[in-house]
């Protein structure tokens, strides 16, 4: 096998050709390849390319690892760095790299998805940014191109006030979610809601929002027709993590929950 | 391919030929058996290592990745007759029943004790849950560290 090592964006993108597998902290593909998934012979190594790394106000480069999220990022997705994986996991593990993985339950979408954050692709004939919902096109499935790589997660320059990440597993750590979930909501009224692990890929539930968006101070009525609204949108399937039924009556629970943590 | 890096102060080279994990090499190519090869996808943090100041699982870093870096295993921690303040603390406390996961939570927690010296009981438990021990022997151990971090012998 080889492997080379990129000094800049552009020397990355001119290797990265058919056949060629980009590793950033390799907590996905070294699982794949441990278990004999995966066998990648030509590899560019993305680990210590500081371009990659570089996070300037509302553009997070791909290469920044969860850690630093952890630390730095804004509220909710700060709170969602802190449940993935572990520290060992987290010291490793890219937001770049959780993008180009785009497992149903990657922690960090929902917050991408409730701010309508877009992911920077680049290749040698240029850069597009494509928003989450034209980025993620179902399980495992992103509209990155072979000679592209993730360069940037770009947020928007102003975000909620009031910001919640919440998630479901049966462990508090080291544990991949069966419903997670973010809440955002502006000092106007403003609603959003994301879930993940509940479809193909990261999902808002529009009329849950639409509905809770229109309301100042939403009575415990509203908040238990805002949680119906969350259930019957969610398309989640039963698989070896949870139920269907479990995860549409947790994601309106935990949907709930999040809101009044931003109405506090 | 040779990919040269350093483990533990001393420099190695290695010839990897496929895309196979440090741990591979620790264990298979260095002989150095304390890091453990059990889960293989970054799990249960008997493989921990200090990857160019990071704690990571080392069955997730790919060798051929290695070149110029810099890694400290748990035969880096500590001497003998000078054992590392965390693993005099775990030594007292008896906090080892089968010992396998012993090596992942010493680094875990060297890494911990290093960053800050007087974690809370609540940042102890968050920094070691990476690190799973089968026998279930938490409670010792979070004791010992307990007591190293507040300046009291396990």
């Amino acid at each position: 096998m080889e492997i080379v090592h990129p000094k800049t964006i552009t020397e990355a993108l001119a290797g990265l050709t058919e056949g060629v597998t980009p590793l950033a902290g390799g907590t996905d593909l070294m699982v794949e390849v441990n278990f004999g998934h995966a066998h990648p012979e030509r590899v560019i190594g993305l680990r210590r390319l500081e371009e990659l790394a570089h996070w300037e106000g509302d553009r997070i480069g791909a290469g920044v690892t969860w850690r630093r999220i952890e630390r730095d990022g804004p509220t909710a997705l700060a709170e969602a760095a802190r449940t993935v994986g572990s520290p060992q996991i987290r010291n490793a593990g890219t937001i770049g790299g959780n993008l180009g993985t785009a497992s149903p339950a990657g922690d960090g979408h929902p917050f991408l998805a409730a701010v309508d954050a877009s992911i920077e692709l680049v290749s040698l004939a240029g850069t597009r940014a494509l928003r989450w919902d034209e980025f993620f096109t179902g399980v495992k499935k992103t509209a990155r191109r072979d000679d592209e790589l993730i360069s940037a997660v770009r947020l928007p320059q102003e975000l909620p006030e009031r910001q919640a990440f919440g998630k479901i597993g049966f462990r508090n750590a080291m544990v991949i979610a069966a419903v997670n979930c973010v809440v955002t909501r502006t000092a106007g009224g403003r609603t959003t809601v994301a879930l993940g692990s509940v479809a193909p890929t990261p999902i808002r539930a529009r009329q849950a929002e639409a509905m809770i968006s229109t309301i100042s101070k939403p009575t415990s009525s509203d908040l238990g027709e805002f949680q119906r609204l969350v259930s019957e949108e969610v398309r989640p399937i039963t698989d070896h993590r949870s139920t269907e039924e479990y995860r549409r009556h947790g994601a309106g629970v935990l949907a709930r929950r999040l809101l009044e943590r931003c109405l506090r | 391919m040779i990919v040269g890096f350093t483990v533990n102060d001393e420099p190695v080279s290695v010839r990897v030929s496929h895309p196979g994990s440090l741990l591979d090499v620790l264990r298979d190519d260095l002989g150095l058996l304390g890091s453990k090869s059990a889960c293989q996808q970054g799990e249960c943090g008997s493989c921990s290592v200090i990857l160019d100041g990071e704690l990571v699982c080392s069955c997730l870093v790919m060798a051929a990745d290695m070149e110029g870096s810099t890694v400290t295993s748990i035969e880096g921690v500590g001497a003998e007759g000078a054992l590392h303040p965390v693993q005099e603390a775990l030594h007292s406390a008896g906090a080892i029943q089968c010992g396998f996961c012993t090596p992942g939570f010493v680094v875990a927690s060297v890494d911990l004790f290093e960053r800050d010296p007087h974690p809370s009981p609540t940042e102890i438990r968050e920094a070691l849950a990476g690190n799973i021990c089968r026998c279930t022997g938490y409670g010792a151990i979070l004791r010992a560290l307990e007591g190293l971090a507040s300046g009291v012998d396990g």
